[in-house]
Formats: structure tokens, sequence, C-alpha cells
């Protein structure tokens, strides 16, 4: 039990700190490492009708089925045809697992804590409430995912999107 | 953490292993009910189940439940033992049930987590009368097991009226045998003489628990605090190890003056370790001495005679856990989570085969061995998963057995003689399916007693036979499974339908319209009922239509069809399993579809002359003079596709109850078993108006999205 116990907080710490990084365009992502389960490369998505248009569809992964989302046309950038580049970043939060579409797959880093400062907050901070924190490694700079919101805050911009919609009816 | 987790399976299988054995009890009392007899096998299985109930029961610390078990358990020791002639059949059951029921619903509080509470007081009271009358019955069978076997005597002695006589007796015994005596440590003031109470106790431990003579010492040392008197049987414990012998086949007996009560005492035995079965009755005082001589009498010259009649006895006990013990470990339980892994596992052993076999790279190649090994592997995945689906199979036998009991109480209360035949209960169907339909079944089974069969009088006058007779049927049926209800009772009375749905505003057409079948099927409508008297068990009005409700949920479908006079037939339509669906594969650009085959009622190839379009632009199609609307499944989905000439595509006519459309695809894929899985939750979430009914993995590893025929048909009407 002990052990057990001990394995966990030695697994929570060699995960601690260290970030996915991953490219979209010219800017360089990272996502925490204890939410990644797999990198795959860019398999046939199949299509589901009346979804927004950065969920892809649904991918097999081995037998499991999960849906894969478009990271570049969720954050309204250009979509850029896949290539062998092109990589699927499986990801699980809380119970949930997705695909995350990304460029490329870059490296695996460690950026301390007290390297992340918070996002600056532009014109309100609507812009980055993807950003947890960017990061500084040497000279170049990562965005810190938050995946949380990355799934979450579409739902709630849906909601208020509606309500705003019946308020204004 | 670790031992919460051990302690919960064990509860688990606690639970699991009693219900089971309490759905075997039921089986066989039933059974043993039917015949008016109760075979050897019988009394021996019952003894059986009820002496592991108890047991387990004992383990997991439920004494309410290890001591009604015992008391029965009790009971049929006696009808092994002393095979009486005349046994009350009924009465039995009647008893065995009742502990049968007390059981269960104790069962359901440890389901439930509650405590468990249950007072077996009345019960084991019944038990124990019943015990006495079938012991006066039997009186001269009754020899050999005296010196085993009395009845409990819970009653509180009148102690007052001879306190000499204790004395006296504890005096004499002393005397009369004084190797068994220990002296007490403590010296009891007289007075105090009054009030206690002599109990002898008969103690079995468990087969194989080895050291009983050590064991019995541990009884014994623990005695000294309680008891001031005591002897036992055999008394050379510590010295002699042959002593084990004798206790393992005769019990450890004990005897003691204390001034703890009954209830004191049986605690206090009962936390013996390893206790198998435990006999403590209270020694009434006036016959202290006789009783004590009887019962030395009894034990020491009769051991010889005695050990001829155990021997048989052990080797009949032997027997038995052996024998059911290897029938049980053939099955074992699972969890079904492991299964579902099973199932997925081997769906993406069939695609990688599908995968290698299939290779591009292989194209134009000259492979004779590789493709015969190829063969054989396909072979051998494709029995695989035809097992994997077998696992999941169950026998509808336990549910259908379920339903001798109801009819049997029913028969009972309501005064009405009906006999329950049972076709086909090996017919298999998917575990999940068999928990929906149990209570639909009670239902129908319960409605066909009450308001099917007629009383005996009035069958008598009907000139039918008196007692009704209600057939429960299981086939299948293609990939479906049919479960029929029949009974030969009154059957249904069109008018006193019509009126009743008439009352209760619950016809949607003009009752000339409406078919024989379509004013039977009124009946499942909610809130119909035409009992005019609610009973106990039915005539609320609830009854039929949670029926056709818990058979939809697992996409089935109920029919009634009935002849007046001559009784009621009510079809249950259930698909073999949930997990797997007969699905029409089709594909539209490069998406790929699957409809399910249930409701599909015909594809065809249109001519453009029968294409009809309204001013809103709404395409419609006329087939054998009536009208169906169109779905273009690619303008609906928005699929890039060649085809949109309906000349070269393909139109599926599909059908959701009343309601029927058209859609139009590409083209057929072919049919095919699919396995359903669902959509991911984050997809379900984001859409919201679902007309995706899950999707489903093709043989090449392609997901193809099944259809929801019934919100696409719903889609047509708005």
């Amino acid at each position: 039990m002990a052990e057990m116990i001990a394995e966990d907080f030695l697994e929570e710490d060699t995960q601690k700190n260290k970030f996915l990084t991953f490219s979209l365009g010219n800017e360089i992502y990272g996502i925490e490492i204890k939410y990644v389960t797999e990198i795959i490369g860019i398999q046939p998505v199949t299509e589901v009708p009346e979804l927004p248009n950065y969920v892809r569809g649904i991918v097999n992964l081995r037998g499991k089925i999960i849906p894969v989302i478009d990271v570049r046309l969720r954050f309204k950038k250009p979509f850029m045809e896949y290539s062998d580049r092109t990589c699927v970043i499986v990801i699980d939060i809380q119970e949930i697992s997705i695909g995350l579409i990304v460029d490329s797959v870059c490296e695996v880093l460690v950026i301390p804590e007290d390297e992340i400062v918070p996002p600056p907050s532009v014109n309100g901070g609507a812009s980055n409430k993807y950003i947890k924190g960017i990061g500084k490694v040497d000279n170049s700079i990562k965005l810190i995912l938050d995946c949380d919101k990355l799934l979450k805050e579409e739902e709630l911009s849906n909601l208020t999107s509606t309500l705003s919609e019946g308020v204004i009816s | 953490m670790a031992g919460n987790y051990s302690n919960e399976s064990m509860l688990d299988l606690y639970i699991f292993e009693t219900s089971n054995l309490l759905e075997q009890l039921e089986h066989s009392i039933l059974a043993s009910e039917k015949s008016n007899h109760i075979s050897k096998d019988d009394v021996n299985e019952i003894f059986r189940i009820m002496h592991t109930i108890k047991g387990s029961s004992a383990m997991m610390l439920f004494d309410n439940i290890a001591s009604l078990a015992h008391s029965i358990e009790d009971l049929f020791y006696f009808i092994r033992e002393n095979n009486p002639r005349e046994v009350d059949c009924s009465a039995l059951s009647d008893i065995v049930l009742e502990g049968v029921d007390f059981l269960k619903v104790e069962l359901e509080k440890v389901k439930a987590k509650d405590p468990v509470d249950g007072d077996a007081q009345r019960l084991k009271e019944t038990i124990a009368d019943f015990l006495n009358k079938l012991k006066l019955q039997n009186s001269s069978a009754e020899k050999v097991s005296t010196s085993r076997k009395e009845t409990k005597k819970n009653s509180v002695e009148d102690l007052k009226d001879i306190p000499e006589d204790i004395e006296e007796i504890t005096e004499k015994i002393p005397e009369e045998k004084p190797r068994y005596y220990i002296a007490p440590n403590i010296t009891e003031p007289p007075a105090a003489l009054s009030k206690k109470n002599w109990y002898k106790a008969v103690i079995f431990y468990q087969d194989g628990c080895e050291m009983e003579n050590i064991r019995a010492y541990t009884v014994i040392h623990n005695l000294k605090e309680i008891a001031d008197k005591y002897i036992f049987t055999p008394e050379d414990i510590i010295e002699n190890d042959l002593s084990a012998q004798v206790i393992k086949e005769q019990g450890f007996t004990v005897v003691l003056r204390t001034d703890k009560s009954y209830e004191e005492m049986h605690e206090f035995f009962m936390q013996t370790i390893f206790l198998r079965e435990l006999k403590l009755e209270q020694i009434e005082d006036q016959e202290d001495e006789p009783v004590m001589n009887q019962y030395e009498n009894a034990l020491t010259p009769q051991i010889p005679v005695l050990q001829t009649v155990e021997k048989e006895e052990k080797a009949e006990k032997e027997g038995q856990p052996s024998s059911s013990s290897s029938a049980q470990q053939s099955i074992i339980s699972v969890n079904v989570v492991k299964l579902d892994r099973l199932m997925d596992l081997v769906g993406e052993m069939v695609i990688a085969e599908a995968m290698v076999t299939q290779n591009p790279d292989l194209k134009g190649l000259q492979l004779d061995n590789f493709f015969k090994a190829a063969r054989q592997l396909g072979k051998i995945t494709g029995e695989l998963q035809d097992m994997v689906m077998a696992i999941r199979m169950v026998p509808l036998s336990t549910t259908f057995h379920k339903m001798h009991r109801i009819v049997r109480d029913m028969s009972k209360k309501l005064n009405k003689e009906v006999r329950l035949e049972i076709i086909g209960e090996e017919t298999e169907v998917d575990k999940n399916i068999i928990e929906h339909i149990s209570d639909p079944l009670m239902h129908l089974i319960r409605n066909a007693i009450d308001h099917g069969i007629e009383a005996a009088a009035e069958r008598v006058a009907a000139e039918k036979s008196k007692a009704g007779t209600i057939t429960l049927e299981a086939k299948n049926a293609g990939s479906d499974v049919l479960i029929i209800v029949r009974d030969d009772g009154k059957g249904l009375n069109k008018e006193k339908i019509l009126r009743r749905a008439r009352q209760n505003g619950l016809l949607a057409k003009s009752e000339q319209e409406m078919s024989d079948r379509e004013v039977f099927n009124l009946i499942f409508l909610p809130g119909f009922s035409t009992k005019e008297n609610i009973t106990e068990f039915s005539g609320r009005g609830v009854g039929m239509d949670v029926v056709s409700k818990n058979i939809q949920t697992v996409g089935g479908s109920v029919s009634v069809d009935s002849v007046e006079g001559t009784g009621t037939t009510i079809t249950m339509k259930i698909p073999l399993t949930l997990a797997i669906i007969g699905g029409m594969n089709i594909k539209v650009g490069n998406s790929r579809y699957t409809i399910p085959t249930v409701s599909i009622r015909e594809s065809f190839r249109p001519k453009e002359s029968d294409i009809i379009r309204d001013p809103d632009g709404n395409e419609m199609i006329m087939v054998r003079g009536e009208c169906y609307p169109v779905i273009r499944l690619h303008t609906l989905y928005k699929v890039k596709t060649e085809v949109t000439e309906f000349s070269q595509g393909i139109f599926i006519m599909v059908e959701d109850e009343e309601k029927s459309c058209c859609i139009f695809a590409d083209e057929l894929l072919g049919e095919q078993q699919v396995v359903v899985k669902a959509l991911p939750y984050y997809i379900q979430n984001l859409k919201k108006d679902n007309e995706l009914g899950g999707c489903t993995l093709l043989g090449d590893g392609n997901i193809s999205l099944i259809l929801d025929i019934q919100s696409i048909t719903r889609l047509v009407k708005k």
C-alpha cells in the first residue's frame, strides 16, 4: 500500500512541469503531459453531420471511438491540408478521450514553474481564454493550453449565446 | 483500503451466491409441492442450501438470516434423518417459501447497504411448531435421533418451586460422575443458585477444520468465565487425540449451569470459530437428573451403535458437497465490463486481420500459402467472435422459473387452479435484456391469472377443464426471440375494452375503423384497466403500459391476440441482444451509414415519373398508390456525392411504428450484424437533436453511423 502511494507520488512527480509541445502555424503550444495518452498519425476520420466545423468527426482508435477536433480550426486559424507530419494527440480529460489534430508534435519539455508567467490580458482577455500561461524556454515562447477550457468553453459560450439571443429576440 | 475492497467483493459474492441458492431452493420446493411429494434428493438439496446460507450469513455477521436459515435447516435435518411418512407438503412449502421471502427481503437490504434488521422470530416459531408437529406424528421414527436432535425449548422455566431440587442435583452430579466434573474457580453463594439454568449444548465443527479437540477445549476454557458447573463429553479432549474424531462425528456436548439467559448462551456458543451447527437447549430443572442420566446413557453406550449410522450419514454428506461443488465450478461469474472489453478486443482483431489479409502491399502477388494461412486465421477469428457473443447469452430458464412462484402464490390467494407450462426455457437472450423482461413477464402472468383465468365454477360451466393453464413459451425467430404468454381463460372482451377506452378518452380513431388487433392493443395504453375491482395483484391500470414500455426500451414490441371465451395470447418480440443488431450498410459519398434491418421495409430504384414535388420543394414518391416523403441523406447531412439523380441511387423505405418514409442513398453495401457503440460523450453533448443511434465499426475498420429511424421519420413530420 505504502509503496503504491509512493509510486503514485513518483509518477506525479516525474510528470510535473513536463509539457508536450506541438506546433500550430508559427507558434509552439504546450500541454501538460499528464493529459496525454498517446500520439498517433492522422487517421481516416468519419464525419458526423451537424457539428461545429472544428469537430472533424470520430476515429476508431483500436475499437474505441473517439472524437477528434482540429485545433487550428478551433483557434480560428485557416485550415491546412493534413500531411505526414500531421498528428493526433489523444488526451484524456475527466474520463473523456479526445483527439487533437495538430500540425506536428515537437518534443517533451520541462518548464519550471517559475518560468511560466500568466498570459497578458489583451482587451479584456477574450483572445487568450485557452491559454493558461506562457512558458519561457531559452529564447522561445511556448503557449500553455488550458485543456479543460478547450473542451468546456464551447458549451459555456453556446449557453451564453443562446441566452443573449433570447434577450435580443 | 485494500481491506475494504476485498470485503466489498466478498459481499458481492455473498449476495450473488445467496440469491442463486434462494432461487434454487424456491425451484426445488415448488417442484416438490407440485408432485405433492418431497423426494430425498430435494430434502438433501434444501438442507445443503440452507446450510450454506447459514454458514455464509454467519460469516458476514447477518445473524438474523443465519438464525432463520438455521431453523429451516433444523427442520430439514429432521425430515432427512427420520424420513417421516406423512409430511404436509403444502404447509411445508408455505413455511419454506415464507422463509425464502424473508431472506430475499433481507438480501435486498444487504444490497442496498441498509441495516439487516428483519425479525425472524415469528417465522422461527412457526417452523419450530411445524417441526414439533412432525415429531409428534413420527414419534416412533425418532429413536435414533433423540440423542442428537431435540426441539429447542425457549420457554423460561419456573425455577422458584424447586430450589432444593437443584441443590440436590448439583451435588449429585459430581458424585455420580466425578470424572466429568471440573471444579468451578469461583464458589457461588448458594442463594444465587435459584437463578441458575441448566443448558445442554452440542457443537458441531465444520468439516475439515481439524483439531476439533483443541477447539473444544477453547470453548471449555471460555466457559469457565460464565458457567459455574459444567460437564462435557468426550471428556479427555486434551489427552486423547482420538477424541477429535468423536467430536467430528457426534459433536461436542457440554452440559452447564449458568445464570445467563438462553439468548446469551446462544450468542456465546455462536461465537465459536468454525462452528457448523449448534444445538443449544435449556434443560428443565425438575428433570435435571433424569435428563443428565438419560443423556449420559444415551451418549456413552450408544456410541458404537450410533457409529454406523453416523458413518453412513457422513458418506452421504461428503458425497454431496463434492458433487455440488464440481457442478458449481463449471460456472464462473464474470464482470460484464470485462466481457465488453473482450468484445472490443475481438472486434479490433477482426479489423487487424482484415488489414493484414487485404493489405494493399499484397496486391498482385502470388501467395498461395499466405492466403491459406489467412483463411485459417479468418475462420478462427470468426469463431472467436461468435463465442464472445455467445458468452453474453443467458438462458431464460431462471426468469421463467420465477413465474412458478407467482402462479402458485396467486392461485392460492385467488382460489383458482392454475397450471403453468413452460416451453423453450433454454432459449438464450442477452443478459441485459433478461433484466428488462423479468418485470413485464411478471405483470403478464399476474394479469393472466387475475383477469384471464376464470374461477373454477365458471370454467366448469363453460365446459373447460377446472384448472386453467398458462403457457409460457420462448422461441427464436431470426434475430428476435418471441416470448409468448398464453392463457385459456375467458379472453378479451372487445366491447368492454372499447367502452373503457371511451370512458377514459383513449380512442384516437373511430370505433368502426379499428381492427380487432388495434382494439386489443388499447390495453397497452397508460391508464387502462377493465377490471372493476382493484385487487392486490392487478387492476391498477399501470401493468400493461409498463409492460409495453419496458419491452420498447430493449427494442422489442408487444402484441395481443385473443378469442373471447378461449383465451388470450400476448406475444413479446425482443431482440436477441442489444449490443448487436442486424443492419443494412449504405453509402453516401464517402460516408457509410447503417440502418437497422428491423425498420427497413424494402429498397428499390425509383422511376423518375413516380417522383412528386410540391411547391415548397418537398419531394415525395408514389409507391403502390401511397405517397411517401423522400429524405435525401446527402442534403440532410451535407455530404458531397456524385449521385444526386434519383435514377442513379437507391431508395430505402423505412418504417417506424405507423410512419414511413423513403431514404435516398448512393448504394447499398450489404447487410451485416453490427456491434452497436455509443457515440462519444463529447459528440453527444454537441449534438442535441440526434438522429444518430450510435456508430459501429465495419470490417475494414471504418466507422459507420447508425441512423435512428424513429427520429428521422419524426424529421419528416416537421
